[in-house]
C-alpha cells in the first residue's frame, strides 16, 4: 500500500509487511516516536524484555524455532551496545534478526549528545549488514532490504539505525518490488558437474562418512527431509555438528552422535579414518577439526555451504560446491538414484563393523550414584520424560551444554536452540522465551547452568509477565563447570575464579520473580520432581544439584587430533587412549 | 614421528609459516557511506594485511567506486579474503590481477627536493632521466611528478635522498586488465 506517513509509522508497517507477529524490545528516548505507532496498533505485538541482550537472544530463539525472521526494537547508545553480544551471536550462527536501532536526531550525530553512539560503526563486524538510514525517503527500501538480506543466502543479522527526526518526518511509504543491490545474489543452485563429481565419489567410497552441520536446518525442512533420504539411500553413516543436532534423527541407527571436542567417539574415529567426508552445511570449525595437520587426513572431502568464504578457510576441500543445501541435496539425491555405480558393499559393510567395535567402547557412559545426581543422569531423565511431548530444548554454555547435545536425544530440525559459534553464557533463558512466544502450546525448557543463569536471570520476569510457562533446568555444581574441567585437566588443579560462592537459593529466587520453584538433590526424587516441572503452568526454576565434580567425557585435549580422545573412566579402556603426556595432563 | 608438545590451549596451534603472496585485488562497490570502513574493518578484523590501497568513485551515474587493494598472504588466505570481500552486500566484483597475469600496475608519485647548486641540477638531471616532470619549482626547490610501477618510483626517491629529499606523497597502486575487456 503506497500513502504518506511518519518514519515510525512506516517501521510498523513494514513489519506487518514482511509478515511479523512479535518484537522483542526496550523502549527509550530515541525510539519513543516508534513505541508511539506500537502503541496505535494490533498487528505486532511488543514483548518486553528485561534488557537489550535478552531481545536479541529472544529474537533468536524465536527465528531458530519457526525459520522467520526475528525482530527488535532497541534505544540509542545502551540499548545498541547492550545488544552487541546478541548479534555477534546471531552472525556467528547464521541466525536472521532485523534489528531496529534508534538514533540521536541526525543534526546531533557526531555531537556526542546523550545516548549517542556510533551504531554502525560498532555492529558492523558483528552484523551482516548495516544501514543508517538519513532520509526519510530511503526508510521504506531499507526496511524491506534488511528483511531480505537477514533471511537469505546464509542468514544473519540486520542493524537498521534510524535517527529520531526521521522517525518523526513524513514520506511516502510503499514496499519496494525489486533489490538494487546487484552484487548481492547468492547462488541457491550448485555446479551441477561439481554434484556428478561429488556422487561419482560417494559410490565409490570404502570408509564414507556425512559430517552436516547447522546450515543443514537453516536450509529448512526440505533439506533435512533430503538428508535424511540421501542417507538411507547410500546406507552411510553420518555425524553432525553440535548446530546440525536434530536435521537427522538421533534415534537412527546411522547416527554415530555428533562430534567434535566432546563428540562421540565413533563419530570422531570416522571423521579421522574416513576415505570420503561428504560435508553438508558445515564450516570445519576449530571444535571439529581438532590439529588440523592431523584432521581426518586420508580422506576426500566434499564440500557444501551457501557461503563460498566457508569453503576451503580451513581445510581444503577436493569438491566444493558453493549452493543452498536443499538444492544440493535435491540433486544430490536425484543423481544418486539414476547412477550406474554402486556402493562397494562388502567395504561398507566392514566400515560398519568397525564402526560398531568404536561404539562398543561406550564412550559417552558415566559411573552412576544413588546418593548424587550425576548431570548425565539428569538429562537422560529428562528426556525420558519429554521425549513423547512436543519439546523444545535451549541451553546456556558449558558442561551442561555439551551433556544436554550428548544425552539428549533430537529426533527433528529446529528443535535445539544453542549459542554454538560465540558460546554466550546466558543465551538460553531469553531464548526459551522467544521459542515459547513462538509455541505457546509447546514444552520449552533451557537446560541451563547455575553461573550462565545468572547472567540473564531477570528474563525470568519477562515469561511471568507474558505467561510464559519456560522450564528453566539447571544442572546446578556450584562451579563453571567446563572452566573448572579444564583448570582440572590442563592448568594443574588451579581452580582460579571457577567456583561460586554465594549463589542465591534458587527456589526463593523463583518466588521472589513469580515463579515456581523446584530443588532436587537425590536421584530417586528426580523423575517426581521433572514431573512436577512439567505439570506447572508457570515458569519454573528448576535446580538441580548435581555432582560438581563430574567431567564432561570424550574431550579431545586440545592440540589433539580425532584419533587422541581422552574418555572417562567408565568407557571401556584402549590400553593406548591415554598417552604418557595425556596422563601428565589429567 | 613428531609428537606435537601438549598445549594447553583452547585452541590448535598456529600453522607453520607457508610462502606468501602479494597479490593486487580490484573490487568493485557500491559508492555509499560506510563502504571503505566495511571493507577496511574486514581486512583489520580478519588480520590480513593492506599493503597499499586507493579508491576513487570512477562511475558517477552509477554510484560506483573502485577500491585496489594490494595485499599479501598465503595462497589459501589470498582466497579468503577475495570470498570474504565477495560476501560485503555493497561488494560487486572482486577481480584478482594478480592472479589473471595481464594487468597494467601504475603509481604517482610526487616528490619535493629542496637544494641549490651541483645538487639542483643533478635532480633535474635524474628527473629527466626518469621521466619525472617538475610540477612546481622556486629558486632552492622541485616538486617531481612521477609515474610508474612501484619500484620503479621506490628507485627514484631513493636517488632523490642525498639530493636533499624533502617529503614524498604516493597514490598507491591502481591497475587495470590488458586487452579489450572490462572487469
Amino acid at each position: 500500500m503506497t500513502r504518506e506517513m511518519t518514519g515510525a509509522e512506516m517501521v510498523i508497517e513494514a513489519l506487518a509487511d514482511q509478515g511479523v507477529k512479535h518484537i522483542f524490545g526496550y523502549p527509550g528516548g530515541a525510539v519513543l516516536p516508534i513505541y508511539d505507532a506500537i502503541f496505535a496498533q494490533k498487528k505486532v505485538q511488543h514483548v518486553l524484555v528485561r534488557h537489550e541482550q535478552g531481545a536479541v537472544h529472544a529474537a533468536e530463539g524465536y527465528a531458530r524455532s519457526t525459520g522467520k525472521v526475528g525482530c527488535v526494537l532497541v534505544t540509542s547508545g545502551p540499548g545498541a551496545t547492550n545488544a552487541v553480544t546478541g548479534l555477534t551471536d546471531a552472525l556467528m550462527d547464521s541466525i536472521p534478526i532485523v534489528c531496529i536501532t534508534g538514533q540521536v536526531p541526525t543534526h546531533l550525530i557526531g555531537n556526542d549528545a546523550f545516548q549517542e553512539c556510533d551504531t554502525v560503526g560498532i555492529t558492523r563486524p558483528c552484523t551482516k549488514h548495516n544501514y543508517l538510514v538519513k532520509s526519510i525517503a530511503d526508510l521504506p527500501r531499507v526496511l524491506h532490504e534488511a528483511f531480505h538480506i537477514a533471511a537469505s543466502g546464509r542468514p544473519g543479522p540486520v542493524v537498521v539505525d534510524i535517527p529520531k527526526d526521521i522517525q518523526f518526518a513524513k514520506g511516502i511509504y510503499s514496499k519496494p518490488k525489486d533489490f538494487p543491490h546487484s552484487g548481492y545474489r547468492p547462488k541457491l543452485k550448485g555446479d551441477i558437474n561439481k554434484i556428478k563429481q561429488a556422487i561419482d565419489l560417494m559410490a565409490h567410497a570404502k570408509r564414507p562418512l556425512f559430517y552436516t552441520g547447522g546450515g543443514v536446518v537453516n536450509s529448512g525442512q526440505a533439506a533435512s527431509d533430503l538428508l535424511r533420504e540421501l542417507v538411507k539411500l547410500t546406507g552411510y553413516p553420518i555425524t553432525s555438528t553440535l548446530m546440525g543436532l536434530g536435521a537427522f534423527p538421533s534415534a537412527d541407527k546411522q547416527w554415530l552422535g555428533m562430534l567434535g571436542m566432546h563428540g562421540t567417539l565413533e563419530a570422531n574415529m570416522a571423521m579421522h579414518d574416513c576415505d570420503v567426508m561428504i560435508c553438508i552445511g558445515a564450516r570445519f570449525d576449530d571444535r571439529i577439526t581438532g590439529r588440523l595437520d592431523a584432521f581426518s587426513p586420508g580422506s576426500k572431502k566434499i564440500h557444501v555451504d551457501i557461503d563460498p568464504s566457508s569453503i576451503n578457510k580451513n581445510v581444503k576441500a577436493d569438491v566444493p560446491i558453493i549452493g543452498d543445501c536443499a538444492h544440493v541435496l535435491e540433486d544430490m539425491v536425484r543423481l544418486w538414484r539414476t547412477s550406474a555405480h554402486h556402493p562397494d558393499k562388502k567395504a561398507l559393510g566392514e566400515w560398519w563393523k568397525q564402526i560398531d567395535r568404536w561404539r562398543a567402547r561406550k564412550s559417552l557412559a558415566y559411573r552412576p550414584s544413588n546418593d548424587k545426581i550425576k548431570p548425565q543422569y539428569a538429562i537422560q531423565r529428562l528426556y525420558e520424560l519429554t521425549k513423547d511431548r512436543d519439546t523444545y530444548i535451549t541451553t546456556e554454555v558449558g558442561q551442561h551444554q555439551m551433556w544436554a547435545a550428548q544425552f539428549y536425544g533430537f529426533q527433528e530440525p529446529r528443535r535445539w536452540m544453542t549459542s554454538g559459534g560465540l558460546g554466550t553464557m546466558g543465551y538460553g533463558l531469553p531464548a526459551s522465551v522467544g521459542v515459547q512466544m513462538a509455541h505457546p502450546k509447546s514444552l520449552v525448557i533451557d537446560i541451563a547452568g547455575e553461573a550462565s543463569v545468572l547472567m540473564t536471570m531477570q528474563e525470568i520476569s519477562t515469561a511471568v509477565q507474558y505467561r510464559l510457562p519456560v522450564k528453566i533446568f539447571i544442572l546446578n555444581n556450584q562451579y563453571m563447570g567446563m572452566v573448572r574441567q579444564w583448570q582440572e585437566l590442563l592448568h594443574g588443579g588451579r581452580y582460579s575464579e571457577s567456583y561460586s560462592e554465594a549463589l542465591p537459593d534458587f527456589v526463593k529466587l523463583a518466588e521472589a520473580y513469580h515463579a515456581h520453584g523446584i530443588r532436587c538433590e537425590k536421584p530417586g526424587d528426580l523423575d517426581h520432581a521433572i514431573k512436577e516441572m512439567i505439570g506447572v503452568d508457570k515458569p519454573v526454576l528448576f535446580d538441580c544439584v548435581v555432582d560438581p565434580a563430574e567431567n564432561c567425557f570424550p574431550m579431545i585435549p586440545s592440540g589433539r587430533a580425532h584419533n587422541e580422545m581422552l574418555l572417562g573412566d567408565a568407557a571401556e579402556k584402549l590400553e593406548d587412549a591415554i598417552t604418557e603426556e595425556g596422563k601428565v595432563m589429567v | 614421528m613428531n609428537a606435537p608438545t601438549p598445549s594447553t590451549s583452547h585452541y590448535p596451534a598456529a600453522p607453520t609459516a607457508q610462502r606468501a603472496e602479494t597479490h593486487t585485488l580490484s573490487v568493485l562497490v557500491d559508492n555509499e557511506p560506510g563502504v571503505l570502513a566495511r571493507v577496511i574493518g574486514l581486512f583489520s578484523g580478519r588480520g590480513y594485511n593492506i599493503e597499499s590501497l586507493t579508491v576513487s568513485e570512477t562511475e558517477h551515474q552509477k554510484h560506483l567506486s573502485l577500491i585496489t587493494v594490494v595485499t599479501t598472504g598465503t595462497p589459501m588466505v589470498i582466497e579468503q579474503i577475495k570470498n570474504q570481500l565477495d560476501r560485503l552486500v555493497p561488494v560487486h566484483r572482486v577481480v584478482d590481477m594478480t592472479l589473471n597475469g595481464n594487468a597494467i600496475e601504475r603509481e604517482l608519485a610526487m616528490v619535493k627536493v629542496r637544494g641549490k647548486g651541483e645538487h639542483r641540477v643533478e635532480a633535474l638531471r635524474l628527473a629527466d632521466a626518469f621521466r619525472a616532470r617538475v610540477i612546481d619549482a622556486s629558486t632552492e626547490s622541485f616538486v617531481f611528478e612521477i609515474t610508474g610501477k612501484s619500484d620503479k618510483i621506490d628507485q627514484f626517491v631513493e636517488l632523490m635522498l642525498p639530493l636533499g629529499l624533502v617529503e614524498v606523497s604516493r597514490t598507491g597502486i591502481v591497475a587495470i586488465a590488458r586487452g579489450p575487456e572490462g572487469m
